[in-house]
């Protein structure tokens, strides 16, 4: 008869009190649990959206929410650029490539992203089905838009006016469907691409464009914008130089996408660091009720822990009996809260995917975990002591006087 | 075999030493252990069976000085050769009975024999009762459950702690029968401590070691 099988038997021996601490501990290690595992998919997540792209030029306004626009398709932009500017700064040596990217409508709530091919490359994106636009009014379908729409290749659709879904539909002019994206775990997979001009001659239409004269015609011309522009530059000394070039211009505001999110995610960090908190006050409290539990234990064997001592037990190793308990009720909680986290990550990425914003996946990484265990055998140990230390020291002789 | 010489035991803010009179019973022996209640029987089991260490003179049981051994070395050398019968019997209520016995296997660190387990339980006429929890058993039931655990790793010595305490006449004789019996098959020497003159009857031609519980000069 082993320790670990004389503790667990002990443990049921009591299974209202084995079963709530179980639950306490549980919940204290998935909250703990689910905090890392949040933060560490919404770390992950900011950082793939911004790989390689070293500034976002755009409208002068928030930095923070040209960021969020242009990269990560979550807020709306805070205006549009000439495009003799971008053009201007496509020029720039210290710039090696420059994306503009053109918003405005939306299918079904998915932005139309008028863009170059590059965007594309950029992300690695590679086509499931079809091919890239060769003339405007083709679309390329994100993963995930292709999904929720039911665009197939060779369908055709019309955007609607703005960013969110419900905006007047453009029905004067349609798009179709050139190509459908593999789904690359990226912003592009909830992103309908088209060239830019598309975009361009949607808004002609809408502003009566086949009615008006030539005159006007050139002046539409001349006044092209898009929205803003992603740019990694040639050189790293370019960070330097460039941003402050940029923003000394009366329209253009350059962001550097790193420092931003680096910004916010401190400020996410206050949040993180509440809720991981109240995991911790959690733990505290399920160690407590272990320790009391096993108090409780101590107390009411007695008799037991007499017996034991008469048989021949060392004293050390009825204390070890009182931690094997603890950590056989940590052990239980610790694969319960395994259970419950992967469930709750699983559900958090459904969710965020059916809103269309961040894509986090529902599987488990192993590596942000690792505390929980640690912690679970903390609190074992903690709740285990004093109890532990209470059975060594326990005097047998009194104890089988008492009548 | 239980020797002592000199033995004297002192509590912890009491005047004097408590101070026993000497012993010298052979194996396979049997003695008894009167007194008034208080005299000191618990203390002289405590000594004889290493839970206590004595604050002068020796204990010699079982060919082991016990003065000699380390607490943890008593610990063990008890779990091996002295089975126990204490006055509330002490079977753990958490346990089966199968698992009341395996514990003086998990006590001396031993694998669990369950034939070993089996054959005691049928040698007292409870193996019936193995499945069963401590508290489901009737007073005698118990008291033979107990004397199984006690008896299970065949140890030279066996003390009984007022083992006919709380027990109608019948009773008494049919559990001091009980322990003579299986004391003498397995050849253990027998203390039984107790103020019980049925006891003190039945086992009649044991030797005697007679406490008062007052300080005793040295015999």
């Amino acid at each position: 008869m082993s320790v670990w099988r004389l503790a667990w038997t002990y443990l049921w021996a009591r299974p209202l009190s084995a079963a709530l601490n179980i639950v306490l501990l549980t919940l204290g290690l998935t909250v703990v649990g689910a905090v890392l595992q949040a933060q560490a998919q919404v770390e992950r997540a900011l950082q793939r959206d911004l790989a390689g792209i070293d500034l976002v030029v755009g409208a002068k306004g928030s930095p923070m929410q040209l960021i969020l626009a242009g990269v990560y398709h979550l807020d709306v932009p805070p205006g549009n650029i000439p495009l003799a500017e971008v053009e201007r700064l496509q020029q720039h040596p210290q710039v090696e490539r420059l994306i503009p990217l053109s918003l405005g409508d939306n299918i079904d709530g998915f932005r139309i992203v008028g863009t170059t091919p590059d965007y594309i490359t950029h992300y690695g994106a590679t086509l499931a089905t079809g091919a890239v636009w060769t003339a405007p009014m083709q679309a390329v379908l994100g993963a995930e838009v292709a999904r929720a729409t039911g665009l197939k290749l060779g369908d055709g659709f019309y955007g609607a006016h703005g960013l969110g879904a419900g905006g007047a539909v453009h029905e004067e002019v349609a798009y179709r469907v050139s190509g459908v994206l593999a789904p690359c775990a990226c912003v592009l997979d909830r992103l309908a691409l088209t060239a830019t001009e598309s975009v361009w001659q949607v808004h002609d239409e809408m502003h009566g464009a086949s009615e008006m004269d030539a005159q006007d015609l050139v002046a539409l011309q001349a006044d092209r914008e898009v929205t803003l522009a992603l740019i990694r530059y040639s050189t790293p000394l370019a960070a330097v130089t460039f941003p402050r070039a940029v923003n000394a211009t009366e329209r253009l505001q350059a962001a550097a996408p790193a420092m931003e999110i680096t910004r916010l995610l401190s400020m996410l960090g206050v949040g993180t660091r509440a809720v991981q908190a109240l995991g911790v006050v959690l733990l505290l409290v399920a160690a407590l009720s272990v320790l009391v539990a096993l108090w409780q234990a101590l107390r009411e064997r007695r008799a037991d822990i007499a017996l034991m001592r008469l048989l021949g037990v060392r004293p050390a190793r009825l204390a070890g009996l009182l931690l094997a308990e603890a950590l056989w009720l940590a052990l239980l909680s610790l694969l319960l809260a395994v259970a419950l986290s992967g469930g709750l990550t699983a559900l958090l990425g459904f969710v965020l995917a059916q809103k269309q914003s961040l894509l986090l996946s529902g599987s488990w990484a192993w590596s942000v975990w690792w505390p929980v265990p640690l912690l679970a055998l903390a609190v074992a140990l903690l709740a285990a002591l004093l109890p532990a230390v209470a059975a060594y020291r326990q005097d047998v002789h009194t104890l089988l006087s008492v009548r | 075999m239980i020797t002592t010489l000199g033995l004297a035991f002192q509590f912890a803010g009491a005047p004097a030493p408590l101070r026993f009179p000497d012993v010298d019973l052979p194996q396979g022996g049997t003695l008894l252990v009167r007194g008034p209640s208080g005299c000191g029987k618990s203390t002289w089991l405590g000594l004889v069976s290493g839970l206590l260490s004595p604050g002068a003179g020796q204990v010699r049981v079982a060919n082991t000085v016990l003065n000699d051994l380390s607490g943890a070395e008593r610990d063990r050398w008890r779990a091996r050769h002295v089975g126990v019968l204490p006055q509330r019997l002490h079977l753990s209520a958490s346990l089966s009975v199968r698992d009341n016995l395996a514990l003086v296997y998990f006590a001396a660190g031993l694998a669990v024999d369950q034939r070993a387990i089996d054959e005691r339980l049928q040698a007292l006429g409870v193996y019936g009762l193995a499945g069963r929890r401590p508290a489901q058993l009737s007073g005698g039931q118990a008291q033979r459950v107990a004397l199984a655990r006690a008896l299970l790793l065949r140890p030279p010595v066996l003390l009984a702690d007022e083992p006919t305490a709380s027990l109608d006449d019948e009773a008494c004789a049919t559990a001091l029968a009980l322990l003579r019996d299986h004391a003498q098959a397995a050849g253990a020497t027998l203390v039984v401590a107790t103020h019980d003159s049925r006891a003190v009857l039945a086992l009649a031609g044991a030797a005697e070691l007679r406490l008062s519980g007052q300080q005793e000069a040295v015999a």
